[in-house]
């Protein structure tokens, strides 16, 4: 027997039984499922392991390689000793270097990486309403419609464009939204029954 | 709910099974063109011409459970058995460090089947951060300094969905997006080239392979939708008639 079909027949079995104990209200069916997730998170909680280490050996190579972006590799290396070290010798309390790092290094850089998507939106949008054929024009003037009745403006200019935006995105979008959702709900059963059968091997 | 689950379950199986059984092995199955997959190839061969790597991502939103996960993993094996026989260099960063080990050895499976493992680059299948905006950044940096030639976000996308779409085009990568996120899917129909609209990427893999037995889920996949909307036309004109039955048949 192959390590594939070893692997396929875990995938059917394993898949089987997560399917069957949806439905089924039993102490054994419920403890199975419970220890298969807590399977499932010390897989989990070893491979952040790997992760890390191998996060660390790709920068520790790339310091070693030196060339001109070096500065970044040396800056990841730096941070994820410092955290490891610092949480190992001070814990991970209120007052403790971990805490002061991760307070006043990292939440501010990840406020900053956040806020790139106020300019990202904007020029994407630019983009998106520039009418050069009439499906962007549609998107442009519904796009109009939904931006002038949610601001202070649109009541100004006809006290029924707030309305008329709420009409575009509670029947057209919620519609198109559904007919998605429909599709993603059949394609997600469709690529699990194709996983758990056999049928699709790509993982393989 | 969980009877009317389970029927659907049991239909969707049963359709597949005897669709395969009957039809697939016999005649040759045809799926109508996806110009998002159908431009994979052209991606790939693009950046080989250029020079520049390939960078694949299935963003903040999903881990390995998620079946836009596996149906982007099942992607990922196209892209890579592509890229690796035209020698391409091929980066995956990730969130999650169980896609980070599985897409490895996707990837160095494509370049051990191609012959061309000596061009396998370990270093650049990386679990960078399990935070979502350090995840974003880290993917934005390797996106500066690499300047691929072309980039495929397909996966599970939150607020980053953007934020990476945007970078990838600023640096004039051939992108092409697929994610079962309704709010990121405008998103990445403004900002790539081509956009794989929810289920479109769960069939992706069915239109690469050659196999027929994937390809038939597809028509099973269409026959449950057209029971489906039966279903749903035939509530609606009873809730017309004052007969509120969806809560029993759906």
């Amino acid at each position: 027997m192959t390590i594939n079909r070893v692997a396929i027949i875990i995938a059917f079995v394993t898949g089987i039984f997560m399917l069957v104990q949806y439905f089924i209200d039993a102490v054994v069916v419920n403890n199975l499922y419970k220890t298969l997730l807590d399977y499932y998170q010390i897989i989990f909680a070893i491979t952040m392991i790997v992760g890390g280490l191998t996060l660390l050996r790709v920068h520790l190579r790339k310091l070693v390689r030196f060339d001109r972006h070096s500065i970044f590799s040396l800056a990841t290396v730096t941070a994820i000793l410092f955290m490891v070290i610092s949480s190992i010798i001070f814990g991970t309390g209120t007052n403790s270097p971990y805490q002061w790092a991760f307070n006043n290094i990292q939440a501010p850089m990840q406020a900053t990486t956040f806020s790139l998507l106020a300019f990202f939106v904007a020029s994407a949008a630019y983009r998106g309403f520039r009418v050069r054929s009439k499906p962007a024009a549609v998107l442009a003037i519904a796009a109009l419609i939904v931006l002038l009745g949610r601001s202070i403006f649109g009541e100004m200019i006809s006290e029924h464009l707030p309305s008329l935006a709420g009409w575009v995105l509670n029947n057209p979008s919620v519609a198109a939204k559904r007919g998605i959702l429909v599709g993603i709900g059949l394609g997600s059963v469709a690529t699990a029954l194709r996983v758990i059968l056999g049928i699709e091997r790509s993982y393989l | 709910m969980s009877q009317a689950a389970l029927i659907f379950w049991v239909t969707l199986s049963i359709v597949i099974i005897v669709y395969y059984s009957f039809k697939a092995r016999k005649t040759a199955l045809n799926l109508r063109e996806i110009p998002g997959i159908k431009a994979v190839e052209e991606a790939v061969g693009r950046a080989t011409e250029q020079g520049k790597p390939i960078l694949f991502t299935t963003g903040w939103g999903g881990d390995i459970q998620r079946p836009t996960t596996i149906a982007a993993l099942n992607l990922l094996r196209f892209v890579a058995a592509k890229a690796a026989s035209y020698g391409c260099r091929i980066i995956f960063p990730t969130h999650d460090p169980v896609i980070a080990e599985t897409a490895r050895e996707i990837i160095r499976s494509a370049y051990n089947q191609a012959g061309r493992i000596d061009d396998y680059r370990d270093e650049d299948i990386t679990f960078v951060s399990p935070s979502q905006f350090g995840y974003a950044a880290a993917v934005d940096g390797i996106v500066s300094r690499t300047n691929p030639g072309a980039m495929f976000l397909m996966g599970t996308f939150e607020g980053e969905a953007l934020i990476l779409a945007e970078t990838g085009n600023i640096s004039g990568a051939l992108q092409i997006s697929g994610t079962d996120s309704t709010i990121q899917l405008s998103f990445f129909i403004i900002a790539c080239d081509y956009t794989l609209i929810g289920e479109e990427l769960y069939s992706a893999s069915a239109y690469l392979t050659e196999d027929n037995k994937v390809k038939a889920s597809m028509y099973a996949q269409d026959i449950i939708r057209l029971l489906l909307l039966v279903v749903i036309l035939s509530a609606c004109l009873l809730a017309l008639f004052g007969l509120d039955i969806h809560e029993e048949i759906l």
